[in-house]
């Protein structure tokens, strides 16, 4: 894939970013909110790798760095781990929740108290 | 032939590799069945179908009338049936979903081949096999085998119907739960080997035996980590195709038939033959990582031919011969690996879900994780300082993470003694205790 | 920058076939109303990805992309879906009110502050620095295991205490 410019991976990146930000503001059901997240996580994710591959030099010192392009992907690992986490136990939140209230809708889920 | 090979587009020459792949496992499918249903009958001490395919009384050649031919063209009969059956399609479904479901099912169980080698990887097989010759086999095996998931639990939220949900509820639990197990035991080959690639593994298992025996292969399945890391990788095999006796999501007596209850005709004739695929394609994985893959005996045959001697002529020729006839031994083995699978679901009766989660959970990933320390050690001793003390270091750490593991499973004994829910003919009195004994 | 490249290669066209896939399956996940739908439009997307990493040549980072977002991840998801019965009676119809209206615009807004302020001076980029094999898992290894193998023994930590707490908050009773 030499031919594929830097741009069109940051605009596929943008993109689903965006989308990822509007649902998690219009949805109400929380774990398509949780999805939503999920998206946006993703679209950095391919963000970090697109800029690791390319490894633009346009600011200063980056270009004296050998290894710019694996911290890219190190950062894709870490965003990994820490969502599985982020699932593993807001899943288990909204269980809770759900066991507690027997509803799940976001907007009426103001009290701080449970 | 190769030169021809070499001259095509890459494209095209992957297009033949997939095809060389994916029309012999579609085209034996039926002969899987076959398979089962004899071989189990066999099993079960009865005839099983043995009509179909009797030879006509009008047959040409004289000889051949009125023979049988033990039922042959059964699955030929089956899938007519299956064919030409009437489609119920229930009214409240998702309709979408319910459609997509089979495709879902089907296609992890091809695609689950894509990195494995049925071949040498020099000379004409090299240009033929693997699919895809990637630095991540092993992984690409764990990934699309973990797809698998997504054609039963849609399949069972799709019809609308509490058994197809429980069905599909059960299946996603047991793939996530046997998968972690799974994963282990391949990272245990993948650091006896030193490499994800399937080719590499193969070859790491064609060296000497033991590094001791030159003329034999040290194929995983004769070292004590490659055999246990067998034993775990085969129960979290049939766990992942949902065979007997994990077929919990399709338990009959429990959920009517899980999550294909709502399926009928070629919609079910295609989860059958998804199920079916993917025990063949996971026998060829299991093979190619523990039983040396298209070898068909631990033998080194070409070192055997270059040692010379009075034989050295004969061994070439078996050494030529195991080179050309490679996919036929890798096929031999997966269908083994096929018997196998009828073999336990003759043999043991279907796993409680408590029985399940304990087994996944709480024996097989600690085993697997003994395993993996226990190999961990043995390379590094064996590094720093040299192979023997590595063995030894080896040795030490299983009988001390053994017994780690032990007392780490018999901690909650009391617990485990009221779980235990088996009864034994000895629990039921059938009479009172006040009665005398000698009254009998 | 498409009118700056006045033909169009297979390579381009395949990363616009999938990137196409991969933004409907996005505005799918946020304009689907049935949460399973929603789901399966997330699997399609994260597994797009993957292709798409795999276009970047990141091989081990794609497909640890399928192994744990589409293996892993969703399968949670479909599965804490249907336990508590989601997609059946608690549907919620979409209210008519401000909300969506005020989304969008947001959401448009981020767009296009993002893509004037940052995505414009991108344009020009198309070489590619990195090593050929910088997605192998021999590159990668060796980085997270002496770079990085504080942030890694860190994360462990952190998914050690993700798992306590997901029990805690499932477990009825401790």
């Amino acid at each position: 894939m030499q031919d594929v410019p830097l741009f069109w991976y940051l605009a596929l990146g943008l993109f689903m970013f965006t989308t990822g930000a509007v649902g998690v503001v219009v949805r109400r059901n929380p774990v398509v909110v949780f999805m939503c997240i999920e998206l946006m996580l993703n679209a950095v994710n391919l963000t970090f790798l697109a800029f690791a591959r390319y490894s633009p030099t346009l600011l200063p010192g980056m270009a004296e760095s050998p290894q710019t392009w694996m911290t890219g992907q190190m950062m894709v690992i870490f965003v990994m781990a820490v969502a599985a986490a982020e699932v593993a136990v807001g899943l288990g939140i909204i269980m809770a929740i759900f066991r507690l209230r027997n509803q799940v809708d976001v907007d009426d889920m103001s009290a701080l108290r449970g | 032939m190769q030169q021809w090979l070499e001259s095509l587009h890459p494209a095209l020459l992957a297009l033949i590799r997939v095809l060389l792949f994916v029309v012999p496992i579609l085209l034996l499918v039926p002969g899987f069945i076959w398979l089962e249903r004899r071989l189990l009958s066999w099993m079960q001490d009865r005839i099983g179908p043995n009509r179909t395919g009797t030879i006509s009384k009008n047959f040409p050649i004289k000889f051949l009338r009125g023979k049988k031919t033990f039922g042959l063209l059964q699955p030929i009969a089956d899938g007519v049936k299956l064919f030409f059956k009437e489609d119920v399609t229930p009214k409240s479904i998702d309709r979408l979903i319910y459609f997509v479901a089979p495709a879902l099912a089907l296609f992890p169980a091809f695609a689950l081949g894509g990195t494995l080698p049925w071949g040498p990887s020099h000379g004409l097989y090299g240009l033929l096999t693997p699919i895809a010759n990637v630095d991540i086999g092993i992984l690409y095996v764990l990934a699309i085998s973990s797809l698998g998931v997504y054609g039963v639990v849609l399949a069972g939220y799709a019809s609308n119907n509490k058994y197809s949900l429980l069905g599909g509820l059960r299946a996603s639990a047991q793939l996530i739960s046997y998968e972690l197990a799974m994963g282990v035991a391949l990272a245990c080959i993948a650091l006896a080997s030193g490499s994800l690639r399937f080719i590499e593994i193969v070859e790491t298992q064609e060296q000497a035996l033991f590094g001791a025996l030159p003329a034999f292969q040290n194929w995983f399945v004769f070292t004590p980590y490659g055999l246990l890391a067998a034993v775990i990788f085969g129960i979290c095999m049939v766990a992942e195709t949902n065979r007997a006796p994990f077929d919990l999501p399709e338990a009959e007596n429990e959920i009517i038939a899980g999550y294909h209850t709502e399926y009928s005709s070629m919609k079910f004739a295609v989860f059958f033959m998804g199920e079916y695929a993917a025990m063949f394609v996971f026998s060829g994985v299991f093979a190619t990582l523990f039983l040396g893959g298209y070898n068909f005996l631990p033998v080194n045959w070409q070192y055997l031919a270059d040692q010379g001697g009075g034989a050295a002529g004969l061994w070439q020729f078996i050494a030529n011969a195991q080179y050309w006839l490679s996919p036929v031994f890798f096929l031999l083995k997966a269908f083994l690996g096929m018997a196998v699978y009828i073999w336990i679901r003759a043999t043991l009766p279907r796993l409680r879900y408590d029985q399940l989660m304990f087994l996944g959970w709480k024996t097989l990933l600690p085993a697997a994780v003994v395993n993996f320390i226990a190999i961990a050690i043995w390379i590094m001793v064996s590094k720093v300082q040299n192979p023997v003390l590595g063995t030894l270091a080896a040795l030490i750490s299983y009988v001390v993470l053994f017994f780690v593991f032990k007392s780490f499973i018999g901690t909650n004994k009391e617990a485990r003694a009221l779980e235990k829910r088996t009864v034994t003919y000895a629990q039921f009195p059938t009479k009172p205790d006040s009665e005398p004994a000698a009254a009998q | 920058m498409i009118a700056a490249l006045p033909t169009i290669t297979p390579n381009q066209i395949t990363f616009l076939a999938l990137a196409g896939l991969a933004a409907m399956m996005a505005v799918g996940v946020v304009a689907l109303n049935n949460p399973v739908r929603s789901a399966m439009c997330l699997v399609v997307n994260f597994f797009v990805l993957a292709f798409i990493y795999f276009t970047l040549n990141a091989q081990l980072l794609g497909i640890t992309q399928i192994l744990v977002y589409t293996g892993a991840i969703m399968v949670l998801f479909l599965f804490v879906i249907m336990l508590l019965n989601l997609s059946g009676k608690q549907i919620f119809p979409e209210k008519l009110d401000a909300k969506p209206v005020i989304g969008i615009a947001v959401g448009l807004g981020l767009f296009g502050l993002i893509a004037s302020q940052v995505l414009l001076p991108m344009q020009k980029i198309t070489k590619i620095n990195a090593e050929y094999a910088y997605g192998s898992p021999q590159a990668i290894g060796k980085t997270l295991f002496t770079n990085y193998v504080w942030p890694f023994e860190v994360t462990s930590m952190l998914l050690l205490v993700g798992i306590v707490g997901s029990i805690l908050l499932a477990k009825r009773k401790i």
